[in-house]
């Protein structure tokens, strides 16, 4: 992450319609500016996860991640920009290419690890795969050769290692959805205030 | 049995223990409507206008703790429940808003009186949905009562089709609600208890804070137990007033930009703040960098977006305020903090802002401290906003919970008249006063026609001073005197009220004050008092904009203290 002001959360969203409008339009509401936001389904039925990527200082973002909590169809929503994590982003390019260059530009692709996925007399589709810095330095290169398109998607992350904040929760505990009045929950699953 | 929307809707209000709602009929809705007669029990009220639906919803859900509900058709009738809605929700008030919507087939063709009502309201609702099925209401109705009533409580929005109300599914309404992403904390972290009550235990100048959110919880008892405890002195917000009595020796009113100046230099020379179910609103906390410098602050809120918002905290509690007040006063030791609490009274003598006039001119807070008099303080009242606001907030004594109910986030005008209509429905027994402003009543000033169809007894003080009081005050004090725009030529209340068909009498005289609140008092039905009050009365004390609590302008000539009636 290049940037130290930007945060990545990750939220599992109930999958109903709308809930994208609801994070969107919260965050437009309490003036954040959405870097990337990436919306794909999980493992479970009826879930979705969200990648968003704001910018903003830690209590601004935290005050937001609150906020976010808030909605209804949130289930869980994490900052994990400090958690040890993997992120990535994918880009397809469409670069001009002649029968001169052509190699050229396929062994910056080669160093890069990306792939080649579409060639004709005048023009290569080069997809790359990596976290954002690789996908700008990549690009930066490729815009010597002249860029015709790109379409890029916004970052996803897992973070590294076993139990992660946003592990799907096994079955059974996902039952017991009315408060019970009577009895605290375990002290030890709550944060800690 | 298979039943129609419409009447899956109405089985499942009951369900939920509606009684009352308050509605405006029009083409979407007409099949509801049509179902109505077939149950009884759901007594409606016609409004004349639907954002005073919105607020008799809001003043009937705070009068009695349950979920208000609204009714409105589509397009038109959908928007006009908007700021009553806004209002529900900065004000944490459990409101379900039904509303009508085009015809399945007709959904995003900009139909007639088509408007995306879940859309509008997403930002001022607590939850919305757009139901597309019979056979998603009760299940739809059952999480919309839940998510309301529990937690922060808020205002839920459900818009529903035409041709839904029409469609036959099977009635089965669920036991339980399916909501992975609403779990409320409403138990309070251990060890942050402990934390919080050694920081009590340790303080030598405590106060306590407390908000609507001790009203909402119920924790009457349980703030008065802290409070004795420790005697720590409390002050409350403005929605707070009621939560702690008012008259009771370690009241210290509440504090703010009216608020009374003593409240806020205890609040700003603080050690401690034990700020219970409060947001530290802007209007609460004055400029916020010099917002008690000195303190440091236990929050206790049942909404942890509020923790740190805009006051940094020492030691949170997220959780209900009753189930933490419960297990935080048994750590709480028994100790007296005299020297602190002398000074706060010496405060109070210092700054007496409940001191009335001495004047022959009909003053407005002289009026409220008569109903308040008259009533024995056993009254509910709700204003509006403005000047008619501040001094009712500070002229009348609250002991009771709910006994004040005011728009405090979003200052709605034209709040008082139909919010004083859902209490009044709410609690029929006890007596309902409306203390309004010239400005602020003729915005909904055509629920006067409801309140004589349904025989509602609410009993209206006007205190009319020809202007947009609040208004004018700032640019008295802020704006050099330039009258821009506040000056009103008001309508003749007492004729326009007998038109409506309620009886009203206009007093000018100080000495017709109280027997003309008692004859209102004594008169069966609604009744309409037109105050004609000094003009340019002003509120104090304020503390101007940007300014720091303790810097409150106060009464220029401050006369001595009529506190004789606590």
């Amino acid at each position: 992450m290049s940037d130290d002001n930007k945060h990545t959360l990750v939220a599992i969203v109930e999958d109903k319609p709308g809930v994208l409008n609801r994070v969107s339009s919260l965050l437009r509401r309490r003036s954040f500016n959405i870097d990337s936001i990436a919306v794909g389904h999980t493992d479970q039925a009826h879930q979705s996860r969200m990648t968003i990527v704001v910018e903003g200082d830690d209590a601004r973002v935290e005050q937001a991640r609150k906020q976010l909590d808030k909605i209804i169809e949130v289930v869980r929503i994490v900052d994990i920009t400090s958690i040890p994590s993997v992120s990535r982003e994918l880009a397809l390019v469409k670069v001009k290419a002649s029968a001169s260059n052509r190699s050229e530009i396929i062994q910056i692709v080669d160093i890069f690890r990306a792939n080649i996925v579409d060639v004709s007399s005048d023009s290569l589709i080069v997809e790359v795969t990596g976290d954002g810095e690789k996908v700008d330095s990549l690009l930066e290169l490729l815009r010597g050769f002249g860029i015709r398109e790109i379409a890029r998607t916004g970052r996803i992350a897992l973070t590294r290692g076993g139990a992660g904040p946003l592990q799907t929760e096994e079955k059974e505990t996902r039952v017991s959805k009315q408060l019970p009045k009577t009895q605290p929950p375990e002290a030890d699953a709550l944060p800690d205030w | 049995m298979k039943k129609t929307g419409a009447q899956i809707l109405c089985e499942s209000l009951l369900k939920e223990g509606v009684e009352v709602m308050f509605g405006f009929p029009g083409g979407a809705v007409l099949p509801l409507y049509d179902t109505l007669p077939q149950f009884p029990k759901l007594r409606h009220i016609l409004v004349r206008h639907e954002q005073g639906a919105a607020h008799a919803a809001d003043g009937y859900a705070r009068a009695t703790g349950k979920a208000g509900v609204c009714l409105a058709t589509s397009g038109p009738g959908a928007t006009n429940l908007v700021t009553g809605i806004a209002n529900a929700c900065l004000d944490s008030s459990p409101v379900i808003a039904i509303t009508g919507q085009v015809a399945r087939p007709f959904i995003g063709k900009d139909a007639f009186q088509e408007i995306d009502i879940t859309g509008i309201t997403l930002p001022i609702t607590k939850h919305n949905y757009l139901v597309l099925h019979a056979k998603d209401l009760a299940e739809v109705v059952k999480e919309a009562f839940y998510i309301a009533q529990t937690g922060r409580p808020g205002p839920v929005l459900i818009d529903i089709p035409r041709d839904v109300f029409q469609e036959e599914a099977d009635f089965i309404y669920p036991d339980k609600v399916n909501l992975p992403g609403y779990k409320p904390r409403m138990f309070g972290h251990p060890s942050q208890i402990k934390r919080a009550a050694e920081v009590i235990n340790n303080s030598e100048r405590p106060i306590i804070i407390a908000g609507r959110g001790v009203i909402i919880s119920g924790a009457f008892t349980e703030l008065k137990d802290l409070a004795e405890r420790a005697q720590i002195p409390v002050v409350t917000t403005l929605l707070g007033i009621g939560c702690f009595p008012e008259t009771h020796v370690l009241s210290f009113g509440w504090l703010g930009m009216h608020g009374m100046a003593y409240a806020n230099h205890a609040v700003h020379h603080s050690d401690v703040i034990v700020a219970i179910g409060m947001r530290f609103d802007d209007r609460a906390t004055g400029v916020v960098s010099h917002f008690a410098p000195n303190a440091r602050v236990v929050h206790i809120d049942i909404d942890p977006a509020e923790i740190g918002k805009n006051v940094q905290v020492d030691v949170p509690i997220v959780g209900d305020v009753k189930n933490i007040l419960e297990v935080l006063n048994q750590q709480i030791v028994p100790r007296e903090h005299v020297d602190w609490f002398n000074q706060v009274d010496k405060w109070r003598e210092e700054h007496p802002a409940l001191s009335i006039r001495d004047s022959d001119s009909l003053l407005p807070q002289y009026v409220v401290r008569q109903i308040y008099e008259v009533t024995h303080g056993d009254a509910i009242v709700v204003t509006g906003v403005g000047q008619n606001q501040m001094w009712s907030a500070q002229f009348y004594f609250y002991d009771k919970p709910n006994s004040l109910i005011s728009s405090g986030g979003l200052g709605t005008m034209g709040f008082e008249l139909p919010a004083a209509m859902g209490a009044k429905v709410g609690k029929p027994e006890e007596p309902v006063w409306c203390i309004a402003g010239d400005g602020g009543f003729q915005m909904t000033i055509q629920e006067l026609a409801t309140v004589v169809q349904e025989n509602i007894a609410v009993k209206i003080a006007i205190l009319n001073n020809g202007y947009l009081g609040m208004v004018r005050q700032w640019q008295q004090l802020f704006y050099g005197r330039r009258y821009v725009h506040t000056p009103l030529s008001g309508p003749d209340f007492v004729k326009i009220a007998e038109a409506y068909g309620v009886s009203a009498v206009r007093v000018t005289d100080k000495k017709l004050v109280t027997p003309t609140i008692e004859k209102a008092m004594a008169h069966d039905g609604p009744f309409l008092i037109d105050f004609l009050v000094e003009p340019e009365e002003n509120v104090f004390p304020i503390v101007p904009p940007g300014a720091a609590l303790v810097e409150a302008l106060e009464m220029p000539t401050p006369e001595k203290v009529t506190r004789s009636s606590k």
